[in-house]
């Protein structure tokens, strides 16, 4: 999969490195701005108060 | 294809890792940051809003001296009882807590409610239980805040020793409570946020104060219960006590 995605990219071998680093980048970003806030919303079973079941 | 089986899990397990350590350190750090500004924030606001009503005061009281009155706040002065303020409604802010013990920079704004819409929220993060006492009044100001992530207000709690200040600060002044004890139950025990903590029937004569949080850390499997004595209190006018007033002073320069 990851190796397919290496194939894919163009360029000589410092372009690709350069290209493989922006979309490691742009994934981390979509993850942290958008995916986790979502996903903790879902598993948010963080409570501190007494009386919570 | 077992190759891609195989990266298609191991992305699944980094993914999950890179969640938690969002959650747990940056995410809770970015809110934490988020928290102490609000705090901040609202804290001058009312530093300032007291500071315009005492020049009002001032100006109309010029035209009859008070002889008591020349010029300079005086220490050590009694106050008399707290001002108890009204009941606010549904996480609307009101008080600012500062706890040196949790670093020289703590301080997180209290709301009412312990609903998620303020232990969670990015300006508030420590919910006052409705029902309990306000602070300075006779009975038990109780408040709860994460233990971990969503800024982690209670993050230290187990660190408290004998004596620790513990400020509150609102519009009308600042509560000072000292750190008494520290209390480990399961999350269903609600007498400890009593008036008289643990003896729910008994009537109040004490000011105390209740932190409630997560234990152990990164677990809900328990709570720890911090309590605190009202020592003293003063009015906005008088200024933060001494040693809360270089945290004030450190606020006010950003």
């Amino acid at each position: 999969m990851y190796l397919a995605l290496w194939r894919v990219l163009p360029g000589p071998l410092w372009l690709r490195i350069l290209l493989a680093l922006l979309l490691l980048v742009g994934a981390l970003y979509a993850l942290a701005t958008w995916v986790f806030p979502w996903v903790e919303l879902l598993v948010n079973n963080q409570e501190a108060t007494v009386g919570s079941p | 294809m077992i190759g891609v089986l195989g990266e298609l899990l191991i992305t699944a397990g980094v993914l999950v890792m890179l969640f938690l350590g969002w959650q747990l350190w940056w995410n809770d750090a970015i809110m934490a940051k988020e928290q102490s500004n609000a705090a901040s924030e609202i804290s001058q606001e009312w530093i300032e809003q007291d500071r315009l009503a005492q020049a009002e005061a001032e100006a109309e009281a010029s035209a009859s001296p008070d002889p008591d009155d020349d010029g300079e706040t005086s220490s050590a002065t009694d106050f008399g009882d707290p001002i108890v303020a009204a009941v606010p409604g549904n996480a609307d802010a009101f008080a600012v807590l500062y706890v040196p013990r949790f670093g020289a920079d703590y301080h997180r704004t209290v709301a009412e409610g312990t609903g998620h819409d303020v232990l969670n929220s990015t300006r508030l993060g420590i919910g006052h239980y409705p029902g309990t006492q306000m602070p300075g009044e006779v009975g038990n100001f109780a408040v709860a805040a994460h233990r971990s992530a969503y800024g982690g207000g209670m993050h230290l709690i187990n660190e408290l020793q004998l004596n620790d200040a513990i400020y509150v600060q609102t519009a009308d002044g600042y509560y000072t409570y000292r750190y008494r004890d520290m209390e480990y139950v399961s999350p269903s025990v609600v007498e400890v946020i009593a008036p008289v903590p643990n003896a729910p029937d008994a009537a109040a004569v004490d000011r105390l104060i209740t932190l409630t949080s997560c234990n152990p850390l990164l677990s809900t499997a328990e709570r720890i219960i911090a309590y605190g004595v009202f020592e003293s209190w003063q009015p906005t006018s008088a200024g933060a006590p001494t040693d809360l007033a270089p945290i004030i002073a450190a606020q006010a320069a950003g």
